[in-house]
């Protein structure tokens, strides 16, 4: 008969699906972001001259530098209270029936399924002058005068902790879950107490959890506009509250712009230190 | 490489054991084991093998009964106060660490220096046979290396007592055979008292100086090999450990030594009475071995229509279905002129000697 049929290649796929989705990122996310760059550009309001003037001045204004130092100081803190409270639970998670396990999962998903308005303001009953707290403990005569909770940064990182815990358990079930139960046995077996095989078996394993779950509670806490400026009330700024400032209330959108491709970069280098050292610290996954 | 410990005796004394739902996962096992000894716990899963195996390293906290081990009462020592090496089915390395790491681990824990502990970790693989593989990581070997090294593992804290949880069944056949032979120079030369856990009845014959069945729980028979195989104390013995005919029958006189059973299939045999005396006219239960049925030219025996027949290299396996409907399976040696029977072929079946059919007692 005549030449051989074509072959066909079936091992590409045709982009065109992936088309609407690029779009859509297109449009409404890489173009705003080059918007912004392109207004932090310039040096007056209006957006006429070009140049470094809004970067300048970000980088050499001790106030602006001290904004960033201190978001940069909450999102540490809130990442470490969410790693150190979020660990046992997850730990706790992997070690029980599916009941508990269940009720565990509901916990930790909670504070997801309420609008984190509602959360924020439940936090300020709790921690305020004539809260929870402060009641409880003038009530047992503990204190004398009201302790000053909200409005200080101990209030902002123990809300923020609460809004982002599930960020952090998460990834941390679903680490700790894929290491081999049999692990603990083995390592008991060859006369380790449990804090050893804590320390060398299960902590390292789970590290790509932790790395997962400092990451997200990290991004998410620095840019929590609600719970940071609720909390931490006036005399407490924070870098979203800066820029909100900036852009609305003083118009100065080329400064905010420049103010939020700072911030951008600086969440930037941090994640990037995070994921390093989890690829530096997993032993197994890599060589 | 003299390494000649005097393996430490283990007892399990009446151990029973209820899961939270009140259920038995094992009930009143007794063994009594030397040192040295190999022994195989077998039976099929969820018989309480794996149970047993976890009392005995502390994993679980049994009922009632005890554990000794040596002159020691162990059952209030916790798992790494016990001493007791165990090779995990899946090996359970730990994938973080590199090959002599893990060897090392047991020895850090005791608190050993890094020097002697390395120096340890080489000495054991080479005992192992994996000189060369230290600085690797447990997934760059092979499911037989990484079985190697769980080995020097658990021999690296000297155990008393070696617990092997189903060793060799993520092996492929050729391999399993190796490690088998392995295992068992291994434990020759460091003379541990082992155990090990396992489904596969020629891996327990053929591994173990005595090999306890158990089946739902309950120990039924502990003994030699050949004991096991050749003399089964129960029906359950008799056909989990290699393969067997059942043939139901029915006594037509009995002593101690012999019962003369007439088979429902048509043919009166000497059986051997296995499970305790028989009563006159009571159903029997016979088994008999595929290997020790013999094709008879004569009118003794038994008749049958040969089903088909099997070549399964060294054997010729044919399947008979006899006058009662019953199918046996006939197993012959393929020697010169042996040949597989025609579909359809009428054949008459005998034992080939009365020590060689067991008669229990029928259940139901």
């Amino acid at each position: 008969m005549g030449a051989a049929p074509a072959t066909r290649d079936v091992t590409s796929y045709g982009m065109g699906l992936a088309a609407p989705l690029a779009l859509f990122f297109l449009v409404f996310f890489v173009a705003p972001l080059l918007q912004l760059l392109w207004l932090s550009l310039h040096n007056d309001t209006a957006a006429l001259h070009w140049g470094l003037g809004q970067y300048l001045h970000f980088l050499t204004d001790p106030f602006s530098l001290s904004v960033l130092g201190s978001t940069l100081l909450l999102g540490a803190e809130v990442t470490a209270v969410c790693l150190v409270l979020g660990f046992p639970i997850a730990w706790l998670y992997q070690r029980v029936g599916p009941k508990l396990q269940t009720i565990i999962i509901l916990i930790v998903l909670l504070p997801l399924l309420t609008s984190v308005v509602v959360r924020t303001f439940a936090w300020i009953v709790i921690l305020g002058r004539q809260g929870i707290i402060n009641a409880t403990l003038q009530s047992l005569g503990i204190i004398d005068t009201p302790l000053k909770l909200l409005y200080t940064q101990f209030g902002v990182v123990i809300a923020l902790a609460q809004v982002q815990m599930p960020l952090m358990t998460l990834p941390l079930i679903t680490a700790l879950g894929r290491i081999d139960p049999n692990l603990d046995d083995a390592s008991c077996s060859l006369g380790a107490g449990s804090w050893r095989t804590f320390f060398r078996v299960v902590l390292p394993l789970s590290l790509p959890g932790v790395i997962a779950g400092c990451t997200l509670t990290y991004a998410a806490a620095i840019t929590a506009f609600i719970t940071q400026s609720l909390i931490g009330g006036g005399q407490m700024l924070f870098m979203p509250m800066y820029l909100y400032q900036q852009a609305s209330t003083l118009q100065n959108w080329p400064f905010a712009s420049a103010i939020s491709i700072i911030f951008l970069l600086a969440v930037l280098a941090v994640v990037s230190v995070f994921t390093t050292l989890g690829r530096l610290s997993r032993g197994y996954g890599g060589t | 490489m003299a390494e000649m410990q005097g393996g430490r005796s283990l007892v399990v004394d009446a151990v029973t054991h209820r899961y939270p739902s009140g259920a038995l996962a094992v009930e009143n096992i007794n063994l009594d084991i030397k040192g040295g000894e190999i022994i195989a716990l077998l039976g099929p899963s969820g018989c309480g093998k794996t149970t047993l195996l976890r009392i005995i390293a502390g994993f679980i906290a049994q009922t009632q009964g005890r554990i000794i081990i040596g002159d020691d009462i162990v059952d209030a020592l916790p798992p790494n106060k016990r001493a007791v090496g165990i090779v995990f089915q899946n090996y359970a390395l730990f994938p973080h660490l590199t090959v002599s790491d893990n060897v090392g681990y047991g020895l850090a824990a005791r608190g050993i220096d890094k020097a002697t502990r390395q120096r340890e970790a080489q000495r054991l693989l080479e005992l192992v046979q994996l000189p060369t593989m230290s600085e690797r990581l447990p997934r760059q070997l092979s499911g037989g290396q990484q079985q190697r090294v769980a080995l020097a593992r658990a021999l690296a804290i000297k155990p008393s007592i070696l617990l092997l949880d189903e060793p060799f069944a993520a092996l492929d056949k050729n391999l399993r055979l190796d490690m088998q032979i392995e295992i068992k120079r291994l434990q020759r030369v460091s003379g541990i008292t082992t155990l090990i856990v396992t489904h596969d009845q020629e891996e327990a014959l053929s591994m173990a100086d005595r090999v306890a069945v158990l089946s739902h729980g309950k120990l039924e028979q502990f003994g030699s090999p050949s004991d096991v195989y050749d003399r089964p104390q129960t029906l359950f013995v008799n056909t989990f450990v290699g393969s067997s005919n059942r043939m139901p029958g029915v006594v037509v006189s009995a002593d101690r030594t012999a019962a003369k059973v007439r088979l429902d299939a048509g043919a009166e045999i000497i059986a051997r009475p296995a499970g305790g005396t028989l009563s006159e006219g009571g159903r029997v239960t016979v088994c008999i071995r595929p290997e020790h049925l013999q094709f008879v030219g004569d009118e003794t025996g038994f008749a049958g229509v040969v089903g088909m027949s099997l070549p399964l290299g060294a054997t010729v396996v044919h399947e008979v279905t006899t006058a009662d409907g019953f199918g046996v399976k006939v197993s012959q040696a393929r020697i010169g002129e042996t040949r597989a029977l025609e579909s359809g072929a009428a054949v008459r079946l005998a034992p080939l000697a009365p020590s060689l059919a067991n008669a229990f007692p029928a259940t139901l």
